[in-house]
């Protein structure tokens, strides 16, 4: 197992590389960060030429990207243009934990990335639980009960909630629970931000503000998996085993929570342990709808500034999730399926 | 194939057409229209290209600003600034949006341009899925390991992203041009290439998987003893042998195209300028989601039918042409 592991993670290195090498290409194409600055009062020209040596940008792009991946602190640069290096390199590299400082507002990466991933996090990780809870019970339903009424309305919302676009989920979620029933005097839900500022930031409130984000993000992930559950415990229950365990006389209670749902659950734990990255990159248009102050709206936010740092701290950041939760994914597997031997 | 109309055509018609062979384009076809939601997609789609290729008839209507009557695009890029953000009415059925144009006649010439996204956007991915796939697996080797770990490093970069950055990079930096008549911006071909360029993967994993075992069949060797080309062999043998999962795919990406396209211009970063998509006219309808739901009920609401159909139909298509493969939903 151990070495099973390990492999993996060898393998993963050089993927990581290959991912850093085509978004650092990626990259360049955004052009000179230097030239869009300061647009109200922009620098002089030899003010720009200055500090495009401060970042490195005077370099060629693949002295850049080494810079970036080893760092240059065992080497002098030329910083006043006289072609005579003379300063210490100050990068350490992102292998020794150095990710570069946001060419906005010169920060260090990840501090930024740190200050906001925790808002997504919390939107995210709590809609993985409600899509979690959810798909297994409306799969199951349907699954009990095939055919049915509700099954074929379920199917029928499924295939619509999967459609969905999500801005246009987040729209009609804002405008009936938000907008439509203000008017009518229910009680309604907030639409935007984390907290009232008149309020306060109290967890209720934070509550509040999470409902609709948290639906929008779970509805359509549901729509999808509940599908999948619904099928593959369709597929088990046909299985001589279950049949064998009801002519035994057990009760259909025990044989669905104790043999069927087990054995569909293993597909589907892999389907989520491959699609919970993802669901951050999800975040990006939901986050913009309900001006959630996550990664998502960071990405955006510095999109536009070409802020290419932050935005291959953002990238790399996810893309090490991925390749991650793809290992923990078999491995986990691999525990709760004895069947799965893991060389 | 053993398979013989007695025993897979209606009564009826056995006395008359003894021991035909199906092909399985027949059988494919026949599964497929047995197919409830698929037909259900299939008729949602007739009807959404019948509006978005007549209902231009329908778009004319007096133009302030130029003091004539207009008809067709025009009329869609009519803007009457005093009829801003009007509600639906008579004259404006679906109402009229932020400077003032028609909302019911953007629906249907951006309908257009949304279409040609998604279908050009799809092709350019199943060239580019089934190309990278077949190349792989038929040459194998040092070719088969750089193109799929680049396919791999690819497939764990989340796609929005990528589409962000490129639409950012590269959005309207190509001048406007002339298709078929219509102006269009340079935006519109710069989306597809990025939308097609950043969904080939899943497709070219797809392609290799069926290569890498129809290259060994006999009939693969066969063609290679008589001198074909590789080209000829990928192109003639190899490539039609995985046809299924191509148009499946071709299907799908139609639908996910749209979608992306939408996802980018809905964050303001899609295609610019006079041309309307039904993503960009949703650009900065948030701002009125309670003074002007119209804005982008309308457009929204045909992505989510348009998506809908398509995936009927894909759906369909996949039970019908690859009976064997595992359903993803």
């Amino acid at each position: 197992m151990s070495t099973y592991i390990l492999r993996r993670l060898g393998q993963a290195i050089p993927q990581l590389l290959i991912i850093s090498v085509i978004l650092f290409t990626l990259m360049q194409a955004f052009g000179d960060p230097v030239a869009t600055l300061g647009a109200r009062n922009p620098p002089k020209p030899e003010d720009k030429e200055r500090l495009r040596r401060m970042l490195g940008l005077d370099q060629p792009p693949y002295i850049q990207y080494l810079t970036w991946l080893v760092g240059n602190d065992w080497q002098k640069i030329d910083m006043n243009g006289d072609g005579i290096p003379e300063t210490p390199g100050q990068r350490k590299g992102v292998l020794r934990g150095d990710w570069g400082n946001s060419l906005v507002t010169r920060q260090p990466v990840l501090e930024m990335i740190g200050q906001r991933l925790p808002n997504t996090l919390m939107l995210m990780i709590t809609a993985e639980i409600v899509i979690i809870i959810l798909s297994l019970a409306i799969g199951l339903y349907s699954a009990l009960r095939p055919y049915s009424l509700v099954d074929n309305l379920l199917t029928g919302a499924s295939f619509i909630g999967y459609s969905m676009p999500v801005f246009w989920l987040a729209l009609m979620l804002m405008y009936i629970f938000a907008v439509n029933f203000r008017k009518w005097g229910l009680p309604y839900l907030p639409t935007v931000g984390m907290f009232e500022p008149a309020v306060g930031k109290t967890p209720a409130e934070l509550i509040k503000h999470m409902i609709l984000p948290v639906a929008t993000l779970s509805i359509i992930s549901i729509a999808g998996y509940s599908r999948f559950v619904r099928s593959s415990v369709l597929e088990v229950l046909s299985q001589d085993y279950i049949r064998t365990a009801r002519a035994k006389g057990v009760r259909t209670l025990y044989v669905v929570l104790r043999h069927a749902l087990p054995n569909a659950a293993l597909p589907f734990i892999t389907l989520i342990g491959l699609d919970i990255p993802f669901l951050l990159a999800g975040a990006v248009v939901t986050e913009r709808i309900f001006a959630w102050p996550g990664m998502g709206r960071l990405f955006l936010d510095h999109t536009e500034r070409a802020d290419f740092p932050m935005l291959m701290g953002i990238l790399m950041l996810i893309s090490i999730a991925v390749v991650i939760f793809q290992i923990l994914t078999d491995v986990f597997y691999s525990f709760v399926d004895p069947r799965i031997r893991l060389e | 194939m053993a398979t013989t109309t007695s025993d897979a055509l209606p009564h009826k018609e056995t006395t008359i057409k003894p021991a035909v062979p199906l092909s399985p384009l027949v059988l494919g076809v026949r599964r497929f229209r047995r197919h409830r939601m698929a037909m259900i997609g299939l008729g949602l789609l007739v009807v959404l290209i019948l509006y978005i290729s007549f209902a231009g008839l329908a778009s004319r209507g007096y133009c302030a600003p130029l003091k004539q009557d207009v008809t067709g695009e025009a009329w869609a890029n009519c803007n009457d600034t005093h009829l801003k953000l009007q509600p639906p009415s008579a004259d404006h059925i679906f109402g009229t949006d932020v400077i003032g144009r028609d909302i019911f006649a953007r629906t249907v010439y951006g309908g257009q341009i949304s279409m040609f996204i998604g279908v050009s956007a799809a092709l350019m991915e199943v060239i580019l899925g089934a190309l990278v796939g077949a190349i792989a697996a038929y040459y194998g080797g040092w070719i088969d390991s750089l193109l799929m770990r680049f396919t791999e490093a690819m497939l764990n970069i989340p796609s929005l992203f990528l589409l962000i950055i490129g639409a950012h990079f590269f959005g309207n930096k190509l001048p406007s041009f002339n298709i078929l008549g219509r102006e269009l911006t340079g935006g519109v071909i710069i989306i597809i290439l990025i939308i097609g360029a950043t969904s080939w993967m899943y497709l070219a994993r797809i392609v290799r998987a069926n290569v890498l075992s129809l290259r060994e069949r006999d009939y693969v060797s066969a063609s290679r003893a008589l001198g074909a080309t590789d080209s000829r062999i990928i192109f003639l043998h190899l490539l039609p042998n995985t046809i299924a999962p191509l148009i499946v795919s071709a299907t799908l990406g139609v639908a996910n195209a749209i979608l992306s396209e939408a996802y980018v211009s809905f964050l303001g970063l899609g295609v610019q300028g006079a041309t309307a998509t039904w993503g960009n006219m949703l650009d900065g309808a948030y701002r009125y989601l309670e003074t002007a739901p119209w804005l982008w009920f309308f457009p929204g609401t045909l992505i989510l039918l348009t998506v809908l159909g398509i995936n009927f139909v894909g759906d369909g298509l996949r039970d019908a042409l690859d009976p064997y493969s595992t359903k993803h939903v």
